[in-house]
Formats: structure tokens, sequence, C-alpha cells
């Protein structure tokens, strides 16, 4: 295949065409950082309780079980749109109730059934995860996933 | 041995082996969850077990490719490691800061990235840890003979060191930190480890087959050439439903489809330069994991990868045990295989040792390699089931797992098989054979 070409003449296809990649890349990156912030995320209401609701997202290390827009583990249910799998999107404080119910009823022990852990949340820890459900499930995530009310 | 600092690999291949088998055993227990959901349930549930399985497997492979880069870059070179007391440094501050790295998460510390949980310190640690590695290999390699293989381990290697970076860069807005965090993953495993792999199965062909350098290394510019002109634009598979733009779903479907070509060329070339070789190398066992490595890896990271790559099918298969299964027979055929190729052919050397127990190390070479397909298997037609019940007919996810419940049996005897590959593969390494040929230097 490339019986006329030199290891020189390769090598130097190798970096030049790696660097013209590359550019392209961080080029489109910045177009789609630009596209996240002002069109598809609706950062005017990234509140801090939202950003909260992200860290105790990750001090529990829910995406070890969960995915969330399909990244993660595969072991318990996306979340990408749970806020409004509970309501949450017709009635704010319901769903914030209903995540906070369900979380506490954790661990359920049933036999043979997939365990959550008790997370012994706050109620603030609760509300700020809440937030940030609900922040989430409206970013345009392209119409994924396909049936999101059977989720 | 032709180098005195060759040496510096042992302890590294040494403690890849041993977090290896830490690793499988994760897998067993996770596995076991998978159909005993009440096991360990309290004690260690199955987030942290998991955390444990990934994280013991990027740092035993990176541990890997630190040994193998201490062992062929001398050769390469035709010098020694610049500071083999630098090297002994990085070994304690990487082995110890990882063990407890691990030892934390069963105390729940950690943080909450998906392969990127190391507590702030360990990722700090892994820094100054790459930046000795790079100053020690950067030293030699710019003091010593420039070989293709050698510019191209180095540059891999850089690149990894640099990607890491943005595992420090977790912005509040959760598709930004997902875009940003693909920096790190995607390019890492889809990206410059595959220059680190190109390097090193160029070395080994050329050591075991004596084929010319020149031919081998046009090819090798060509395939790390194939595998980066795809896989940048190819991060774009990751980024059809994060709350990035639609255009990717075009240019992202075009261009990992395309990431299938370097396996191919690795696979066409690996077989094509042994059928080339006019030597006749005592250690066939490493000349084994060297094309079951470009075999597997092609079927795991090029055709399990384009299964499931195309955007209008990755809108249904997106998040589903097709996932699991293509990252189990990718991460195995290409890194895990690589590196037991390196230690299969190095070990020998480091320990001076002629007779050579080869032939349970080609008995673990198929019983692991089974093992691992067969899982991939399993996890197929679990995935394809749950992408059809979940995602096209919309039942619930937990209705669905009950469901594929038989592939979860299935998979942990795959998962038993392989564990009992893997300690058959360190006791091989560790004992003498009946062979009593000598393993030409």
């Amino acid at each position: 295949m490339s019986e006329g070409m030199t290891k020189t003449a390769a090598r130097n296809i190798f970096f030049g065409g790696t660097i013209f990649f590359f550019v392209i890349f961080v080029s489109l990156t910045v177009q789609s950082h630009l596209y996240i912030v002002n069109e598809s995320t609706d950062t005017a209401t990234l509140t801090e309780s939202v950003a909260r609701g992200k860290r105790v997202w990750e001090k529990h290390s829910c995406i070890n079980c969960h995915t969330i827009f399909g990244e993660g583990a595969y072991f318990a249910p996306e979340l990408g749109k749970v806020w409004i799998k509970f309501g949450g999107d017709e009635d704010a404080e319901a769903g914030a109730e209903g995540l906070k119910a369900w979380m506490e009823a954790m661990p359920t022990g049933i036999e043979g059934r997939r365990q959550m852990p008790q997370f012994n949340l706050t109620d603030r820890d609760h509300a700020d995860l809440a937030a940030f459900f609900e922040w989430i499930s409206r970013i345009d995530t392209q119409n994924w996933p396909p049936t999101p009310d059977d989720e | 041995m032709k180098y005195q600092t060759q040496k510096l690999a042992y302890p590294y291949f040494i403690a890849a082996m041993g977090l290896f088998v830490a690793q499988v055993l994760g897998g067993v227990i996770a596995g076991t969850i998978y159909v005993f959901p009440n096991f360990l349930s309290e004690l260690l549930p199955f987030n942290i077990i998991r955390m444990i399985h990934t994280n013991t497997l990027i740092v035993w492979l990176l541990i890997g490719f630190f040994g193998a880069a201490y062992f062929l870059l001398p050769e390469e070179t035709e010098t020694e490691i610049h500071s083999p007391k630098l090297a002994w440094i990085q070994f304690w501050m990487f082995l110890l800061g990882a063990a407890a790295t691990v030892v934390g998460y069963l105390f729940h510390i950690h943080e909450g990235r998906e392969f990127l949980e190391q507590p702030l310190w360990f990722k700090i640690d892994i820094v100054i840890i790459a930046l000795m590695f790079m100053y020690n290999i950067s030293m030699t390699l710019y003091k010593g003979k420039k070989t293709a293989v050698g510019i191209i381990l180095v540059t891999g290697l850089w690149g990894l060191t640099v990607f890491f970076l943005f595992a420090f860069y977790n912005p509040d807005n959760l598709s930004l930190d997902k875009m940003y965090w693909w920096y790190v993953i995607h390019l890492w495993v889809e990206g410059v480890w595959e220059l680190i792999l190109a390097a090193i199965l160029g070395f080994l062909l050329i050591k075991i087959t004596g084929v010319d350098r020149e031919v081998i290394e046009k090819w090798l510019y060509v395939i790390v050439g194939l595998a980066l002109f795809s896989g940048l634009l190819g991060t774009g598979h990751h980024y059809y439903w994060i709350g990035t733009p639609g255009y990717w779903q075009w240019l992202g479907s075009i261009f990992s489809a395309l990431e299938v070509f370097p396996f191919l060329a690795m696979v066409i070339f690996s077989f094509y330069v042994v059928k080339k070789s006019s030597r006749n190398h005592p250690n066939k066992a490493a000349l084994l994991w060297v094309l079951g490595c470009t075999v597997l890896s092609f079927f795991g990271a090029g055709v399990w990868g384009f299964m499931h790559t195309l955007a209008p099918i990755n809108y249904y298969s997106h998040g589903t045990q097709i996932t699991a299964s293509h990252g189990h027979l990718a991460f195995y055929g290409a890194y895990v295989m690589i590196n037991l190729a390196i230690i299969t052919y190095a070990m020998p050397h480091l320990r001076g040792q002629q007779p050579y127990n080869q032939t349970l190390n080609m008995w673990s070479f198929w019983i692991t390699s089974s093992g691992m397909c067969f899982m991939t298997f399993t996890l197929t037609a679990a995935g394809v089931l749950q992408t059809h019940l979940q995602r096209v007919l919309g039942m619930d996810f937990m209705e669905v797992q009950e469901q594929i419940a038989l592939f979860y049996w299935m998979r942990l005897g795959a998962g038993i098989m392989v564990v009992v590959g893997v300690i058959l593969f360190v006791y091989a390494t560790f004992s003498r054979g009946k062979e009593e040929q000598a393993i030409a230097s």
C-alpha cells in the first residue's frame, strides 16, 4: 500500500495530518462550546443550587451505577430526564418530594432486587440534586433518549 | 539484555500483573452482584466495586506502558535510560498513590466523574509522575538514536500526559463537563494510546521476526496516521446526545467509522511481517500475544465499535450493554494484550531465565481470550435485546434487566474463566517450564 512512499514521507504525512485534524477538532470544540453555552443549555438558570447538586451527584459516585445522557454504568436507570419521569416539569414541588422520598426509601433490601445504597442526604442536598436534575432535563440532547416516558 | 537500565521494567511489570489480578477479581465481584443483587450490597456497593474494576485497569495499563517504555527505549535509542533513580521514585509514587486511592474507594473517598474518580491529590500525583517520566524518556530519546518506534512511543506518551490535564477541568455545566471529559477518555483510548500500542507492536515485530526495520517503521507511520486522522474527529461519536450541535452526528459517524482502518491495517501488517519473517524466534508465546492483540483489537475496537457508532443506530443502542460489550473486548484486545505481549517477551530477559514455561503461557492466552470473547458475545446479546425492549418497545429499565438476566449468568461464567486465565498467566511468568531452548536475546 505504500511501496512508493519513503519512511520520511510517511512520517511527515503523519505529523502534518495530525496537526491538520487536531486544529479542525479544536475549532469545532470552540464552536460547540459556544453552542452549549448559548443554545443547548440554559446558562441563565444555572444557579448555585444546580452546581451544588452536581457536586452531590459526583460525591456519591452516582455515575458508577446510573447513566446520565447514556454515559456511566449500565447497572441502574438512565437519569438524564428523571425530573420529567417524576413529574417535576409539571409540578416542581411534587417532583422534588418524589425524588427525595424515593432515595430515603433506599435500600429496599428486597431479595433479588438491585440495591441502591442509603446516602443520608441532607434536605439541602436533596433540594440541590433536584435542582440539578431539573436543569439538565432541559438540555437539548437532540431528542435522546428515544422513549423518555418509559425510562 | 543489552542495557542495564532495561531492568527498570521489571518492577513495573510485576506491579502491572498484581493490579491486573485485582482488576479481574473486582470484575468477578461486579458480575456476581449482577446475578445476586444483594451480594455485598451494604459493604461494597456496585458503584464502589466498579470504580475499583475500572481504575485498577487504567492504572495497571499505564504501569505496563511505563515498563514497556523503560524496556524498549534503551534498545531503540541504543543508550541507557537517562535517570534510573527518577524511574524508581516514579514507580513508588505511582504504586503507593494508586494503592492508597483504591483503599480510599472502600471508604468512599473519591470524586465522581466516570474513570476520573481519583481524589485530587492523586490526580496531581499522576501529573508529577507523568512529567518525571516524560523528562526521563525524552532525555533518553534526545541523547540516543531516534527510531520511528522511539519517536511514536514518546509522542504517544506526551499526548497521554497533556490530555490528562483536562481531568482538572470540571465545569458546572454538565454538557461542557462531558465535552471536555472526552478529551481525556476518547483522546486517550481512541487516540494517543494507539500510538503507544503501535510502537510496542512495532518493537516486538522487529525483534521477533527480524524483518527489516525500514519496512516496519513505514507501516507504523501509516497506522498511527490512520489512527489519529480518524480518531481525532471520531471523538464526535461521543458528541451526539450530550447537548452538542447536531452536525456531530454526521462528522462523528463518518470519522469514527474510519477508526476501523488502523486496526485492520495492524492485522494485515502483523501477519504480513510474520509471513516474511526469516527468523525462528524461540519465544512463540510472545508472538501469539502479538498476533492475538492485532486480531482481537480489530474485532473489539474496530468491528464492535463500528457496530454501534453510526448516529441513527447509536440513538437506540447508546447507554446499553452494547457499549459494555465493546468496552470489554476493545480494552482487552488492544491494551491488555499488548501489555501481556511485551511482558511475555521481556520477562525471560528480565529474569535472566533461559527455560521458560511457554506452554502454560499459551494456555493462558487461549483461556483468557476465549473467556473475553464469550463475555463479549453474551453482553452483545444482552445489549441487542435491551435496546429493542427498552428503546424500541419502551419497556421499563428494571423489567428489561430481568428479561436479560440469563446473559448475566453467562457473563459471570466467562468472567471466572478470565480470572483462571489471568492467574495462569502470572503463574506461567514466574515458573520454569520444560522447554530447555535458549531464548535468543
